[in-house]
């Protein structure tokens, strides 16, 4: 593939990279991600990897644009409330940039259709809002061998880790099982920081590029932690654990499931 | 340390590399920065190690900023001349892989 004169001048200020080039725009024009939500994460990274060029991303949202997301989920406007939110961030995206194909699913994901759905892309980026799709998601992406780019947010601080399965630990490794509905509040009843997932959610876009072109070091067995009022970055190191439940040498999940407990939506 | 290297050779007939064979010959007169940089960098990607690429352009800055470009990119550059009252020949031999 050639670049056009628009993706020339679109793509300009990577092409002169010397770590990106002509090479590495083509390699994330033909990257393939998956991003679980369509919310105050999944809104900044998609929206930069739309804005970087990647050819192909999927949304997965089955929510509703509220008045109550426009704080910090700036994908979504005023003119789109109401509409599914996966569906409302696609227009922002188209708008950005038409190079890239952006695929709406308009459902919850699950563990009957997880595989299917994320199988044939490149990475997945978690932004999700809750523990049973956070754990689903690694779940899978260990089984598929899929890179997983993690990003969380509550308050005022934000955590961040790059899951390589095979290579370094999974998010089981780090909380073998998710905490008991209501001892983590969610952001409904503990309130965040608009920009927060801006912070995080830049930070797994980030995270993705440096996967698609090679570069860099990846986030792999460390936990990124960001506390925006102290203004501190914390690295912590995460072991592989030998005996993790879908990771270890011996897993005991064989297949995915999905909670029945009920976990409120954000 | 790259940019003496560039300024000695500014202006300087090099005449052993006069005959130096051009593997590819890049015309991007009319065009301005940035994408005189970008265009020459999609030049070079595009070539193998030790080939030389001839570079005619005609925007003054660039005639600067394309051989302190190259040199950090890790290539060497042969030669940078005023061919005429508005244009410049850069020569350039690759060096590294991308």
């Amino acid at each position: 593939m050639d670049f056009t004169e628009e993706q020339l001048q679109r793509y300009s200020r990577h092409i002169i990279l010397p770590e990106v080039g002509g090479k590495g725009q083509k390699k994330i024009s033909s990257a393939k991600v998956f991003i679980v939500g369509a919310g105050g994460l999944g809104c900044p990274v998609g929206f930069y990897l739309t804005a970087a060029g990647v050819g192909d991303i999927a949304l997965i949202d089955n929510d509703n644009v509220e008045l109550s997301n426009l704080q910090r989920q700036i994908a979504h406007s005023t003119k789109t409330l109401g509409m599914n939110k996966a569906e409302s961030a696609k227009k922002t995206f188209e708008t950005l940039n038409p190079d890239v194909n952006i695929s709406v699913i308009k459902e919850r994901i699950n563990s009957k259709n997880i595989i299917d759905l994320i199988k044939d892309y490149d990475i997945v980026v978690d932004g999700s809002d809750n523990f049973p799709t956070r754990y689903l998601v690694n779940d899978a992406c260990v089984m598929l061998k899929k890179p997983l780019v993690s990003g969380a947010i509550l308050r005022f601080e934000g955590q961040v880790t790059t899951i390589l399965p095979g290579e370094g630990p999974c998010y089981r490794c780090l909380f073998e099982v998710p905490p008991p509905p209501g001892l983590v509040p969610s952001c409904q009843e503990a309130g965040v920081l608009g920009v927060l997932p801006g912070v995080v959610g830049t930070l797994q876009a980030t995270e993705v590029l440096k996967l698609i072109l090679g570069k860099g070091k990846p986030l792999c067995g460390q936990l990124l932690i960001y506390d925006a009022l102290g203004v501190n970055f914390r690295r912590v190191k995460i072991p592989k654990n030998s005996d993790c439940a879908i990771c270890g040498k011996n897993p005991t999940i064989k297949e995915l499931t999905d909670s029945t407990e009920e976990y409120c939506a954000l | 340390m790259a940019t003496r290297y560039i300024s000695e050779l500014r202006g300087e007939k090099n005449n052993s590399m006069e005959e130096q064979k051009i593997d590819k010959k890049l015309d991007i007169k009319g065009v301005v920065c940035p994408y005189t940089l970008v265009k020459s960098k999609l030049a070079i990607e595009g070539m193998e190690v030790g080939q030389i690429l001839e570079i005619v352009l005609d925007y003054p800055e660039a005639s600067e900023s394309i051989p302190k470009a190259m040199v950090n990119y890790g290539h060497t550059v042969l030669k940078i001349e005023k061919i005429n009252p508005n244009d410049w020949v850069i020569h350039v031999r690759k060096e590294v892989e991308d």
